[in-house]
């Protein structure tokens, strides 16, 4: 049985010589020629390729980080040109543009008259709970527009002057302030829109504001009503550009959670340019709320305005509220306790 | 003064992830960070490739940059270093970095990342600890750059694919190789991190 085995085996030996001899032949061939079908370069990705084909380089990881699976996303170096460069030029120029018109106007126009001058009379314009709705959501907006611009401009403006152990700590708190004065924001911003959304319809006398120079020319009267097409113009901006701050706010909030790397540097970018146009807007409003105009502040701080105030700035509403006040049911006697 | 640089032969690199056990077990990072990954591209495909990343140290780093209180900061040999006593945590170095270097402790909703954490290409801390101190090692790690060594994770790379040290001299080693052998996938994100491509 062994004896056949090896006659086998013998007979076999050659064969095997020459088959292992041709692969190494074969092998030998591939080597020298350089695009052999095996060649362990043919079809080696590139990153160069990869990159053409997607804005950025995934692959498989073995550590349970999976984000970590990106490997290199060059879109981070355009978002620091964004943050670095065009950000604080446009939040340059819309910032302190805004500051100098404020300016100019308040050079050329001046602090704008109740040209009938003060009543004596008041009228309420807002509620209690109006003027905490707006307080709370400018207060909100005061915190977040300084800790936000501390980001952008803190270190350019701030850090060479307080140095950077003070600076640091200063932007850690800011950075928490901004963190959660964003949803004392949300709920301001909320009040607000349910409060004054059905007085902020555009109606036709809005156009006729507009072209009656919106009560900076003294000798026309713009007509309005509750609110003029100026602040509906402010309302509507307000809750687009606060939603649009608060969903991407709330996108880098909970990193990972709803966006990817991308995701969430898209959202900054939307979040930032939103924020900076805010302020400019805000700026304004401010501006006219205070040194632009006499009688407004008092709208918010007391609650009550001059009646002269109302009728140069707000006569469909002042007239309005006459009427309600006249047609409604004079204050209820105290109706007289039955004889004992 | 040399520039130091990493270089991930991805032709040689086996996905053994050595590099990033001994990076972790050289710095004593604590769990959940990563300061170097090995990601494979096309896996299970036809020219599947490993490659080995970490901080790229990159020219205008862009974390440098973006980073609202200036607490990261090349240093003369290019090591890109921050402070974690100024860092805030806010991630903005993350968003920017195109090879995801940067890493935190936490998660970080609400902003509670924590300091940020990452390769130091073994060469210490940006904060104020004395060189090759304790204080150093257990915010920072490892500072091999100070005793003449170079980073672990290249230093103990079984085949060679991943190389650190001398930008200059580690492309010319590149360079060779690829002429030697016929072939090269290029220095994975040179371009990105250093503007400029070893042509192979």
């Amino acid at each position: 049985m062994i004896s056949v085995l090896a006659r086998i085996c013998r007979a076999l030996a050659p064969l095997v010589f020459l088959t292992m001899l041709s692969m190494v032949l074969q092998a030998d061939a591939q080597q020298t020629k350089p695009n052999a079908p095996v060649s362990p370069d043919a079809s080696a990705v590139q990153e160069q390729t990869l990159l053409q084909q997607e804005s950025r380089i995934q692959g498989r990881i073995d550590i349970p980080d999976k984000r970590a699976g990106v490997l290199i996303q060059p879109a981070g170096r355009e978002w620091d040109h964004f943050h670095e460069v065009t950000l604080r030029r446009l939040g340059a120029i819309v910032i302190l543009g805004m500051v100098a018109l404020l300016a100019l106007a308040y050079v050329v126009l001046g602090k704008i008259r109740i040209s009938a001058g003060r009543s004596g009379r008041k009228v309420v314009r807002f509620s209690g709970f109006e003027r905490f709705s707006h307080w709370l959501t400018a207060v909100s907006f005061v915190v977040l527009g300084l800790t936000g611009l501390n980001i952008t401009f803190g270190k350019l403006l701030l850090l060479p002057i307080v140095g950077p152990e003070t600076f640091s700590a200063f932007s850690q708190i800011s950075k928490y302030a901004h963190n959660f004065v964003s949803f004392s924001f949300l709920v301001g911003l909320i009040l607000i829109v349910t409060l004054w959304v059905k007085d902020n319809i555009p109606k036709p006398v809005d156009i006729d504001w507009l072209r009656q120079g919106g009560g900076f020319i003294k000798s026309k009267h713009a007509p309005a009503g509750r609110f003029n097409a100026g602040e509906k113009m402010v309302f509507w901006f307000a809750l687009g550009a606060g939603a649009a701050v608060i969903v991407s706010g709330l996108l880098l909030l909970f990193p990972f959670y709803f966006a990817n790397i991308a995701g969430m540097q898209i959202a900054q970018v939307v979040h930032a340019i939103v924020a900076v146009l805010f302020i400019a807007v805000i700026l304004a409003h401010i501006y006219i709320g205070t040194v632009g105009m006499e009688g407004a502040f008092e709208a918010m701080g007391t609650g009550e305005v001059d009646m002269s105030w109302a009728e140069e700035h707000h006569d469909l509403w002042l007239a309005e509220v006459l009427t309600r006040e006249r047609s409604a049911p004079p204050p209820r006697q105290p109706t007289p306790a039955p004889a004992k | 003064m040399a520039r130091m640089k990493f270089l991930c032969d991805a032709d040689r690199c086996i996905d053994c992830n050595a590099c990033v056990t001994a990076c972790k077990n050289e710095n004593e990072v604590p769990w959940g960070i990563n300061r170097r990954r090995v990601v494979t591209i096309n896996d299970g495909k036809p020219g599947e490739r490993s490659v080995s990343m970490a901080c790229m140290h990159c020219t205008d780093a862009p974390c440098a940059a973006v980073c609202p209180v200036s607490c990261i900061f090349p240093t003369e040999e290019g090591v890109v270093l921050h402070s974690k006593d100024l860092c805030i945590g806010c991630g903005y170095c993350f968003y920017a970095c195109p090879f995801g270097a940067p890493q935190y402790p936490r998660i970080g909703n609400f902003g509670s990342r924590g300091k940020m954490d990452k390769c130091t290409y073994c060469a210490g801390g940006g904060g104020d600890e004395e060189t090759g101190s304790i204080e150093e090692f257990k915010k920072y790690g490892a500072n091999r750059l100070a005793q003449g060594k170079l980073p672990l994770c290249a230093e103990m790379c079984s085949t060679k694919s991943l190389l650190a040290g001398d930008g200059e001299i580690i492309a010319q080693i590149y360079k060779e190789r690829v002429l030697k052998r016929g072939y090269g996938s290029g220095a994975w994100g040179w371009m990105t991190a250093y503007h400029e491509s070893i042509p192979v």
